[in-house]
């Protein structure tokens, strides 16, 4: 991206501009802001630590999630067993390790479903205006005020859970915030001297769109993005806990936690660490998306 | 006013009418059909007549255009699994639901009001970086995981609180019993509210102490107590009431997981029940009384608004 994409209040907190320092991007704020953020800086930490267990989960698991030893079912910790075996003398670190992968590959395709159709409908709504915009956007009050959460219940219990069912449930049901974004953006952007410029130079709707406007949204898209993965991901987790996410044998977060609350009176332990996994992923990707948040509206973030 | 009043009742009705259409074809359209036909030990031959006779092998559209006249007319129709009204089977659910919904966003918005006001005026302060963080917190933990915690705190370890069910089962009625019984779910149940409700308490404090109206009366000389609450609470409130109904349909969705933690007898159990045994008119049962129950606290909210705030002017731009 070679435009400077200053948002409106960055250019209302700093009217004149700074001398001696080259263009300040969107992305260069966000940056900047990021490494003064301590507790951003942690959450990306965390986040990086849990892609290594998701990419390395064979070295560092050293166990498989699956093997079943019924002579060792429900021990504690042990050198053999990290943080001890489950019901079926599974061991848990394997499959809180594996879990990661699970939940954090839902969590992110649910995600970026929401995003593409969030972006489309924004999009579209913001740019094309008129009725299509007012069909766009009471479609997306309307998905607002329904309660989702029990239309993906309904919808999963009657077509089944699998992975995909509970990655398109969710990210079906997750866009509309991601939607009105985009259509702010637009609406601020499109009527800008170099849009017009573009539309003056007889480029098509589709390249303003996509080379001109969209960029502009990309640091709101990401945003929410990152609020709405740490959603998709506690969303799974109490699907699959209910027992309308993903089915065991496969580990997830979530129906780990479904099976430790059968044995919550002899181990109760079992419940503790699926828990403290998803607590703290998804503190990490809001704690993101709020450092991304502040350092686009200084504005906000000096109060 | 009237014809805005109009226009939001209009589209409130579509709304519904929308999700029921969507939930009926969702039903409808998945393999199977009603568990209670394909039960073995049903003869194929009655189980058709069955069908035939609820009118099952009808067009979907046929089918929907009768559940609709029939819910104009009041009927809700009769459960297959538990062959009695949905409507009084709904009715008694929705009770629970709404008991524990109720007493949980309550709890929630009577505790966030000061604590955000606090964090707002001594901003800065130890207190507000704490209440920051715990709010901060409270959004991501998983609810249901936060009830296990607690149970095996309450229940497992100190013995003290039932884990399990509105009441002890053969006991009489009692109010003890059922607020034991309450307050763990409860709880969890409310810490999503609470932690966003504060946040917005904070901000909204944070909004109006600056205002010139604020500074008028401290310079009046009011008594910073009067200051509080009739310059600052009041105004700071206002958007709040839009929050909380955009937090209904949510605090509903966790009491689904909430109730399945705590063995709760709610409507969320009731719908997963009804919908994995294809008990057709019990699942659009439960999805009209929750989607009109939540369409109408929107509505409710948006009137209040501009009851609220006379500066907002309902239906005009």
């Amino acid at each position: 991206m070679t435009r400077t994409a200053v948002p409106p209040s960055v250019s209302a907190a700093a009217p004149t501009p700074a001398v001696g320092r080259a263009s300040v991007t969107a992305y260069g704020l966000m940056w900047r802001a990021f490494r003064k953020n301590r507790l951003a800086l942690v959450a990306a930490g965390f986040l990086i630590a849990v892609a290594l267990l998701v990419i390395l989960a064979p070295i560092i698991a050293r166990r498989s999630p699956d093997e079943i030893d019924l002579y060792s079912q429900l021990v504690g910790p042990s050198s053999e067993h990290l943080l001890g075996t489950d019901e079926t003398g599974r061991d848990v670190w394997a499959r809180l390790v594996y879990g990661a992968r699970v939940s954090m590959a839902v969590g992110l395709l649910a995600m970026a479903i929401g995003i593409v159709i969030g972006t489309w409908v924004g999009a579209v709504a913001g740019y094309v205006g008129g009725w299509t915009d007012a069909v766009l956007m009471r479609l997306t009050d309307g998905m607002l005020v329904v309660p989702t959460f029990f239309l993906a219940l309904i919808t999963l219990a009657v077509f089944g859970p699998s992975a995909t069912n509970v990655v398109l449930v969710i990210g079906l049901t997750q866009w509309m915030v991601v939607a009105r974004v985009v259509r702010s953006e637009v609406l601020r952007t499109v009527p800008q001297e170099f849009v017009i410029a573009a539309r003056a130079l007889g480029a098509p709707d589709r390249r303003i769109l996509w080379r001109h406007v969209l960029p502009q949204a990309m640091p709101s898209i990401i945003v929410a993005a990152s609020l709405g993965v740490a959603n998709a991901i506690l969303t799974e987790s109490a699907l699959s806990f209910l027992g309308l996410g993903i089915q065991p044998p496969t580990p997830t977060w979530g129906n780990m936690l479904s099976g430790a609350q059968n044995f919550i009176w002899n181990k109760p332990d079992l419940a503790l660490y699926p828990g403290l996994m998803i607590l703290l992923a998804v503190l990490a990707f809001n704690s993101l998306g709020d450092a991304v948040r502040d350092a686009l509206d200084p504005f906000q973030a000096r109060r | 006013m009237t014809a805005y009043l109009i226009g939001r009742l209009v589209q409130s009705v579509v709304l519904v009418l929308v999700v029921s259409a969507v939930i009926f074809a969702i039903v409808h359209s998945a393999p199977g059909g009603p568990t209670i036909l394909n039960n073995p030990d049903v003869d194929p031959r009655l189980a058709r007549d069955i069908s035939e006779r609820l009118g099952l092998n009808d067009p979907l559209p046929v089918q929907y255009g009768r559940w609709l006249s029939n819910l104009f007319q009041g009927k809700l129709g009769t459960s297959y699994q538990y062959s009695l009204p949905v409507s009084r089977l709904v009715a008694e659910r929705m009770q629970a639901t709404l008991l524990l919904g109720g007493v949980a966003l309550i709890a929630a918005i009577v505790l966030s009001i000061p604590l955000g006001m606090i964090s707002a005026i001594r901003r800065h302060s130890a207190w507000d970086y704490l209440a920051t963080f715990i709010a901060f917190v409270g959004v991501s933990v998983p609810v249901f995981w936060l009830g296990l915690m607690l149970i095996i705190l309450f229940s497992v370890t100190l013995n003290v609180l039932p884990s399990a069910g509105m009441f002890t089962i053969g006991a009489p009625f009692s109010v003890g019993d059922r607020l034991a019984h309450l307050v763990m779910p409860a709880t969890v149940l409310a810490t999503l509210p609470l932690a966003q409700l504060t946040r917005y308490a904070r901000s909204g404090t944070l909004e109006v102490i600056r205002q010139d109206y604020v500074r008028t009366a401290r310079a009046k000389g009011l008594r910073e107590g009067s200051v509080l609450v009739r310059h600052i609470l009041r105004n700071a409130l206002i958007p709040f009431v839009t929050v909380v109904a955009v937090l209904i349909p949510r605090v509903l969705g966790g009491a689904a997981i909430t109730e399945a933690v705590f063995a709760w007898p709610g409507m969320g159990r009731l719908a997963i029940e009804a919908a994995f045994t294809r008990d057709y008119p019990l699942v659009m049962g439960v999805t009209i009384v929750i989607a009109t129950f939540v369409v109408v606290c929107n509505l409710l909210a948006d009137l209040t608004y501009g009851l609220l705030d006379p500066r907002i002017r309902l239906g005009r731009g």
